[in-house]
């Protein structure tokens, strides 16, 4: 195969990968005795989004910096900060990229906002139809409109002189 | 028969968003600009590389524009690196380096083998600093004014090309 | 002698099959304006070539993987001659080249498909139909050719060796997963190219619809079966137990589902009651629209993925491009020729019309937030407004509330009548339901876990709202005609019955695992016990074994529940010597009410004890049970009669003929 610098580099992202995995050996399962901080260290793990690896949380990355990011946050739950605290921390390092639920500020007023007037639009949208349509209520296909669809459908097969008249 | 301008709103909203998706072509999207762009270096307390006694704090860096290298010895790519860097001190840049994660003997034998451009190595085998300076992989580099103030940061390898493309200017584009 | 050209040959077949696209695409359009018959019937025939000859192309692709040609660019990329048959053979679609080939076989194949069961459509709407997907057939063979070739020789220095194929992408969920996935985006093409047609051609009576119907549903069940074994694959695959990620890629499939069911029902009204005509066709557009979005998405390089490919921006370009021709264009043709009629069918607010419609706003609502959550870092980043993550925390705190309010409208519509009923007598026929699905709501918890949990009943209550109003209808015609009373329900009506008790089944099992699963990170080496949810595991051994091209750490596992041996399982980390890379290959002991899971981390300092995520997972299968019988229902709604109808009449007007 011929050898492209684009490969190369991939080769010696995987080498370094590799290399990192093999020294990162330090024992990173964080325990804690009260069941609380566990469940906010199992949730903080979850919703922080590993900034090397492509699209893993913190929790799910066996990346070194996602260890180091554990040990961190494990480190300041047994401190007593609080779970903003920590997030906030996180993102004075690595920036807004690493919080998955992304904070409501002008920015992402569209994101958090979009489907809440999506429903609104549609329940008018709805309002709209019916209204519009009650005064002029007509019955459904009965069987024999139903009927006279189905003719209509048949009466298609290989006619062409019919389909023309159509245009 | 009133004409139903409600019906080119689906494609109002296509050629918007088609837009939008035709600007995002070709960036890269793993690239990030550092959340500490602007500012002061973290503060720190760790000792030097070449000696174990000596503790140096964010105000060494004050005075005058420095490029801050993370680097470490079990990192192929840094060793790559280093000529690069080799050639930014032959220019007159003022370089430090951090020896990130690292053991004291490593990093000693790593600068004796591929040459010391650093004024001075700070060493951080905890790897707080790189913690701190947001640093997910070596080789990363930051340019830091002479108050002390991160304005570049550089994830990755710094390549040839790099050295005049790059680094040289925005050294000179901050002193 | 041949084998050695194959890549030649199938590259010649490629553009064989462009110049039939575009010949399907350009020469029955024309016509069908000036109004033809000869020109119209060029669509068939080409239909037919296109199909034989990019089958031949995919066939010197596979033969190419099959006999190791690593002369071929893509397939020394993608294989090695260490790599098992079946995995060589489904390398073939394991990179962007082969699978946009396979992508576009399987268009030629549905385009094929509507040639040969539709002889029985008005000449010029067949058509037009065929010239549709023709268009975008002739679009993705210019951009295979033009970017992707993936019968680009390295010449003249081949290498002896290929790279090996993504460890990831070794797997059997993986040789199937990308044919159904594609299989359904590519299946959307027909109902759009159907309303294309219809608006081309002014008529857009209820007609269309009917003959899309089983084109959509069919679409629609392969995507859900791809989307399903996606998820099944992330789960057993990438080592962390989660099911579903939220990752651009996934939600790049979800989307066209989630048009594509709105669609579904949306054509069922304006079949039976021929309202919301202009709505089905807009739907029918941006469901296609949203599949090929998740192609660009998956194949520009715009986004980072576990699942996407490398990529390269020329390529992403030219997707755009197609995308906003085909996108543009028929938005456009929508805008000018949408049907005028206002339909003339009126309903209430108590009606299965107004049912229907509150399913398609919420279904719609759900498919914008999975847009705007994966594309808001994209736009935003492309305004420089900085850099921001849109993750499950996001997705699940919009789509859980949405969810429950598409469940109180899918147990509720079946039950309502057409046009307008009035609220006492809807009443009437749910309290009972209600009840029920009420008390079985509030037991469970208590029955499982034996204490009382509101997610748990929230979703169990929705599922049950959901399947139990569906036992009405039965009911009632055992009551009337006896035991052969349900019998005369058509197809189709089980079709429905079959994809909401899968919805159902599906929402049993998110709310089940989401709420009672175990899950612990322990260090583990040999003689070390943990318990984990009420299992005990216990690591008897570590060895190292040897694969056909991998080295591999495995442990045994020994599960106990009290003093009963539950099962042995066998986790292994797999370093694939050719690409360098380790692999998390996790053990499973399967069961319809729980999985148990154990995958292996890093190997700890000391060398002698592994990091391991032991997880117990409750009902984690009906997850994907419940997509699998939602495929079977939209297939059993194809079987229905009407559709063999039109099928019986074609055979003895061809019999007479």
């Amino acid at each position: 195969m011929a050898v492209t610098p684009k490969a190369l580099m991939r080769a010696l992202i995987a080498a370094v990968a590799i290399l990192l995995a093999a020294t990162a050996g330090a024992d990173d399962l964080h325990r804690f005795d009260d069941p609380a901080l566990q469940a906010r260290y199992s949730e903080l793990i979850a919703t922080l989004r590993c900034p090397k690896c492509e699209n893993q949380a913190i929790g799910d990355s066996g990346s070194p910096i996602a260890g180091d990011m554990r040990t961190h946050v494990a480190r300041a739950l047994r401190r007593g900060d609080s779970d903003d605290d920590i997030r906030q921390a996180m993102v004075e390092r690595f920036g807004d990229y690493v919080l998955y639920r992304p904070r409501l500020e002008w920015r992402t007023v569209a994101l958090w906002a979009g489907p809440g007037v999506g429903v609104l639009l549609g329940l008018a949208a709805i309002a709209a139809v019916i209204r519009s349509r009650r005064d002029e209520r007509a019955e459904a296909l009965d069987d024999d409109e139903q009927q006279r669809l189905d003719t209509l459908l048949s009466r298609h097969q290989g006619n062409d002189d019919q389909d023309r008249s159509h245009q | 028969m009133k004409k139903r301008y409600w019906l080119f709103v689906p494609l109002l909203i296509f050629v918007v968003l088609a837009f939008l998706l035709w600007q995002g072509l070709g960036r890269d999207p793993s690239h990030r600009d550092s959340a500490l762009l602007e500012k002061p270096f973290p503060a720190f307390s760790l000792t030097t590389l070449e000696n174990d006694e000596r503790t140096v704090d964010a105000s060494l860096l004050e005075g005058q524009v420095t490029l801050v290298n993370v680097w470490g010895e079990w990192c192929p790519t840094c060793k790559r690196e280093m000529p690069q860097l080799l050639t930014l001190a032959e220019r007159g840049v003022h370089l430090v380096g951090v020896d990130y994660k690292d053991t004291r003997d490593k990093g000693q034998g790593f600068l004796e083998e591929f040459g010391n451009p650093f004024a001075l190595n700070i060493f951080d085998p905890e790897g707080s600093l790189g913690f701190d300076l947001g640093v997910y992989g070596a080789p990363e580099s930051f340019i830091v004014d002479a108050r002390g103030n991160i304005r570049y940061h550089h994830t990755g390898y710094i390549t040839p090309e790099d050295v005049e493309d790059v680094i040289l200017p925005e050294i000179r584009r901050w002193q | 002698m041949l084998i050695e050209i194959l890549p030649e040959i199938g590259l010649y077949a490629m553009m064989l099959a462009l110049a039939m696209a575009l010949v399907q695409a350009i020469v029955p359009l024309a016509g069908s304006l000036t109004r033809r018959p000869l020109w119209m019937s060029y669509a068939g025939p080409m239909a037919w070539g296109q199909a034989l000859f990019l089958l031949v192309a995919f066939v010197c692709l596979a033969l190419g993987f099959l006999f190791n040609d690593f002369s071929v660019d893509y397939i020394a990329g993608n294989a090695n001659s260490q790599l098992p048959w079946y995995y060589r053979l489904s390398a073939v679609w394991g990179g962007h080249e082969g699978s946009v080939l396979l992508w576009s076989m399987m268009m030629a194949f549905w385009g094929l498909a509507v040639s040969v069961f539709s002889r029985n459509l008005p000449r010029d709407m067949l058509a037009r139909v065929l010239s549709v997907l023709g268009m975008i057939n002739a679009g993705f063979l210019l951009f295979i050719l033009a970017t992707s070739s993936p019968f680009e020789r390295i010449l003249p220095a081949p290498p002896m060796e290929g790279a090996d194929l993504n460890p990831l992408l070794q797997d059997p969920g993986l040789i199937v997963h990308p044919p159904m996935l594609y299989m359904g985006y590519v299946g959307f093409s027909v109902a759009f190219a159907f309303a294309l047609a219809a608006l081309m051609g002014g008529r857009l009576d209820a007609a269309w619809t009917r003959w899309a119907r089983p084109w959509t549903n069919l679409a629609w069940a392969f995507l859900s079966v791809g989307i399903a074994l996606g998820s099944w694959w992330a789960y057993y695959e990438l080592g962390w137990g989660g099911w579903w990620f939220w990752d651009p890629v996934e939600n790049a499939s979800l989307m066209p589902w989630l048009a594509g069911t709105a669609l579904m029902h949306s054509l069922a009204v304006t079949e039976k009651r021929g309202g919301f005509k202009s709505w089905t066709v807009l739907l029918a557009i941006v469901t296609f629209s949203l599949s090929l979005l998740g192609t660009f998405l998956v194949r520009s390089g715009v986004l980072t993925s576990v699942h996407a490919f490398a990529n390269d921006p020329s390529r992403g370009t030219f997707i755009l491009v197609l995308l906003g021709l085909t996108v543009g264009a028929s938005l456009t043709l929508y805008a000018f020729r949408a049907p005028r009629v206002k339909s003339p069918l009126g309903f209430g607010w108590l009606s299965r019309d107004a049912m229907l419609l509150f399913n398609n706003i919420v279904l719609l609502v759900m498919t914008v937030t999975v847009l705007l959550g994966t594309l808001y870092p994209l736009i935003l980043d492309s305004l420089n407004m900085g850099k921001i993550s849109v993750g499950p925390p996001y997705f699940n705190a919009l789509i859980v509330p949405l969810t429950v309010a598409l469940g109180l409208f899918m147990g509720a519509g079946p039950v309502t009548r057409w046009k307008q009923m009035t609220a006492r007598e809807l009443i009437k026929r749910l309290w009972l339901s209600a009840a029920v699905s009420l008390a079985v709501a509030l037991m469970i918890p208590w029955l499982y876990d034996g204490a009382w949990s509101l997610p748990v009943s929230l979703g169990l209550l929705v599922a049950a709202w959901i399947v139990v109003p569906l036992a009405r209808e039965p009911l009632i015609l055992i009551r009337r005609f006896g035991l052969r009373g349900p019998g005369k329900l058509s197809r189709s009506h089980y079709g429905m019955v079959l994809g909401h008790i899968g919805m159902a089944v599906t929402i049993v099992g998110v709310t089940m695992v989401s709420n009672y699963d175990h899950a612990d990170n322990v260090r583990m080496s040999p003689g070390r016990s943990v318990e984990v949810g009420g299992y005990s595991f216990t690591m008897t051994q570590l060895n190292e074994t040897r694969g056909p091209n991998y080295l591999s750490d495995r442990a045994t596992i020994r599960v106990t529940q009290g003093d009963r041996l539950v099962t042995l399982l066998h986790p292994e980390k797999r370093f694939f010597t050719t690409r360098r890379q380790a692999m998390t290959e996790t053990a499973l002991d399967n069961g319809l009410t729980r999985d148990l899971y154990v995958a292996m981390g890093e190997a700890l300092d000391d060398g002698e004890s592994w990091a391991m995520r032991i997880q117990v997972k409750p009902f984690v299968r009906w997850l994907w049970l419940g997509a699998l019988l939602m495929a079977a229902g939209g297939i059993l709604a194809v079987c229905d009669k009407r559709y063999r109808h039109r099928s019986r009449t074609r055979q003895t007007m061809e019999a007479r003929a």
